[in-house]
């Protein structure tokens, strides 16, 4: 026995070292049968790091002060060794965490990897997209350019349009009467620390609960009916590592290429990833004309934008966009199809998916638009297919005609 | 006080109306031109600086087009400033708002927020408009606060606009030229602008000379990990 394995025997008498490495990797059996779509959770967790690892470096320079904090990034972009880099990651980042979890989503639109029994994991995936919300939207302040103003602005106001407590709860947020000083530190507070600790929290409680019942896959059948009467191995279960990792690092790879194309020769790619307004100033006394989130944003936007404020309230809206968001938390609970794999669904399922994918890329085309009574109009009409896939699902998804689910895995 | 903020925010989103949907010439910059480049940052330090500050921008940074120190404060820093230190200038914020409606705005990041084109346009645009304070309008920016700064250079220009049936074009015409012919005029702007594109973030052409090498090795390790993952799974089925 060499001394390394003997260091390894003392852990784990005190520390579960090794049977942690098992249970979460060698010997976690996943179905063989992952394909293109199974990538974006492991990148996710990559761009978390990222993240994390670039925020870092960036709160070294940054300064959170009205006064001082749209010339602090420009100070880490030129004076910085390497801060240029630091920034650009971070920025990239941010737009791709959610290019990435937008696809996860979808993974689990199209394979049912929300159905029983994975409703928690499904549950701490929304917090987690909910966590991540506010992660973006405070971090967007932080650079304190124009839209960085703007856009906490328009968000803030419209707490203001809650009935009664309001005008103060916007107050509260803020910490001022506008958008200021105050709130540029509180956001700043929550950015780098209290949002990260939920989402790390939440990021391990979606792993265990996944881990709990297992992974699922795009034949959407469950690989623990079919064990190894000896071994207990799930006849269709391969481990996690070697064989996924090893996959998953070509999937880093690519994503890595995309990512560093962006960084190194488009960082702002094209103003959708950093917004060209944001290279002005934040000027309390000078509204834009046009105020868009950033692109991840647009889809709720256009949501809230499509209803009409009544009773001179914009309480409607902000309700629709809360539902928008919301609503996706019960999908467990709507979707009634005996199966949960799109290859085994009807052709009801299929079309209401296509138009729930239309309805959300048109939203968010729709939200980075100026408002005019045709766009507004067509907002309304992809808000009402987008929540329609939700309210209508108990029941299409009931009578929809679906094929009959192999009883193992096809490969 | 309400009323006063409103009607400034007004009135800030009008000027800001008015940049919108024009047509922009396209600006011939070229970074890796350190000529064009070093020209560009004398016609600046030389005519922007005045009023405008690059806060953002430290002199010693103009190294990266070719200038040594020695240059940089033999020819280019007339406000007693050290090579280490950034542009500012010396004009009051106040007093600037007083003379032109508005205070000029930095121009560290001009060229990130409005782009060359725009600025290459705007910097030939201006015209004589007896109505303005100033005695200046511009195309790319109605009812623009900074009078012409380089008329002597561009000589003066006037707005003729033709009405046909509900078409309106606009064009503008040289009433009374000045030091420079327009070809000699839109090159000294073109190197200006490449200035300020430089100005905007001087580590672009380096970013993007890296940026081949980082995806030269990511292919390379992408080649890797895609036989490492083909020998793990070759007995997968």
């Amino acid at each position: 026995m060499n001394s390394l394995t003997r260091l390894l025997g003392w852990v784990d008498d005190r520390f579960p070292l090794t049977k942690l490495w098992k249970e979460h990797l060698s010997e976690y059996y996943a179905p063989k049968n992952f394909n293109f779509w199974y990538f974006f959770g492991s990148l996710a967790l990559l761009v978390l790091v990222i993240q994390i690892v670039s925020g870092i470096f960036l709160t070294m320079h940054y300064k959170p002060d009205a006064g001082l904090a749209f010339y602090s990034v420009e100070y880490i972009m030129r004076d910085v060794d390497w801060g240029w880099l630091i920034r650009y990651v971070h920025s990239t980042g941010a737009s791709m965490f959610f290019v990435v979890v937008y696809l996860h989503m979808f993974r689990g639109l199209i394979y049912g990897s929300y159905r029983k029994p994975r409703e928690l994991i499904w549950i701490f995936g929304m917090l987690i997209y909910l966590a991540l919300m506010a992660e973006a939207f405070m971090g967007y302040l932080l650079p304190w350019g124009q839209m960085s103003y703007w856009g906490a602005q328009v968000i803030v106001n419209l707490f203001a349009a809650v009935p009664f407590i309001g005008p103060d709860l916007s107050i509260w947020i803020r910490g001022d009467y506008v958008i200021s000083d105050a709130t540029l530190n509180r956001f700043f507070a929550f950015h780098v620390a209290a949002l990260p600790l939920v989402l790390i929290g939440l990021v391990v409680a979606h792993i265990i609960a996944l881990h709990e019942v297992g992974s699922n896959n795009p034949d959407g059948v469950e690989i623990k009916k079919h064990k190894d009467p000896v071994t207990h191995i799930p006849l269709d279960g391969i481990p996690f590592h070697p064989y996924y990792t090893v996959k998953d690092i070509v999937g880093v790879v690519v994503f890595l290429m995309v990512f560093s194309a962006i960084v190194f020769f488009a960082p702002d790619l094209g103003g959708y990833f950093i917004e060209y307004n944001n290279f002005v100033p934040a000027d309390p006394l000078n509204t834009p004309t046009h105020i868009a989130p950033v692109w991840y944003f647009t889809p709720f936007y256009a949501v809230l934008r499509a209803v009409p404020p009544m009773f001179g309230s914009q309480f409607p809206g902000v309700i629709a966009m809360g539902v928008a968001v919301v609503i996706i938390f019960f999908l467990p609970w709507l979707d009634r199809a005996p199966a949960k794999s799109i290859r085994y669904r009807g052709p009801i399922y299929k079309t209401a998916l296509t138009l729930f994918v239309i309805s959300f890329v048109g939203l968010g085309w729709l939200g980075m638009l100026p408002v005019t009574p045709l766009y507004t109009l067509l907002s309304q009409i992809l808000t009402t297919v987008y929540l329609g896939f939700f309210l209508l699902m108990p029941w299409y998804s009931k009578i929809d005609k679906c094929k009959p689910v192999p009883e193992r895995v096809t490969g | 006080m309400k009323k006063s903020l409103f009607l400034v925010s007004l009135l800030a989103s009008t000027m800001a109306f008015a940049s919108g949907d024009i047509h922009l010439d396209k600006a011939p910059t070229n970074l890796s031109d350190q000529q064009s480049l070093q020209r560009g940052a004398k016609t600046f330090v030389n005519y922007c600086l005045s009023c405008h500050s690059a806060q953002a921008m430290r002199y010693n940074r103009l190294q990266d087009i070719g200038l040594t120190e020695q240059q940089i404060k033999d020819n280019l820093i007339f406000t007693g400033a050290k090579v280490g230190d950034t542009m500012t200038n010396s004009m009051n914020k106040k007093d600037a708002k007083a003379w032109f409606g508005a205070t000029p705005p930095d121009l560290s990041v001009i060229s990130r927020s409005r782009g060359a084109d725009w600025l290459y346009t705007y910097l030939r645009g201006f015209y004589r408009d007896e109505t303005r304070a100033t005695g200046w309008n511009n195309v790319a920016f109605d009812k623009v606060g900074m009078p012409h700064v380089l008329y002597e250079l561009q000589g003066e220009q006037v707005l003729h606009v033709e009405k046909h049936g509900e078409h309106e074009t606009q064009k503008l015409v040289l009433d009374k030229p000045g030091k420079l012919t327009p070809a000699e005029y839109d090159g000294m702007v073109a190197d200006l602008v490449n200035y300020l594109e430089f100005m905007g973030e001087p580590i672009k052409a380096t970013r993007m000379k890296l940026g081949v090498f980082v995806l030269l090795f990511l292919g390379i390790f992408f080649v890797v990990a895609y036989y490492l993952k083909k020998e793990f799974w070759k007995d997968i089925h």
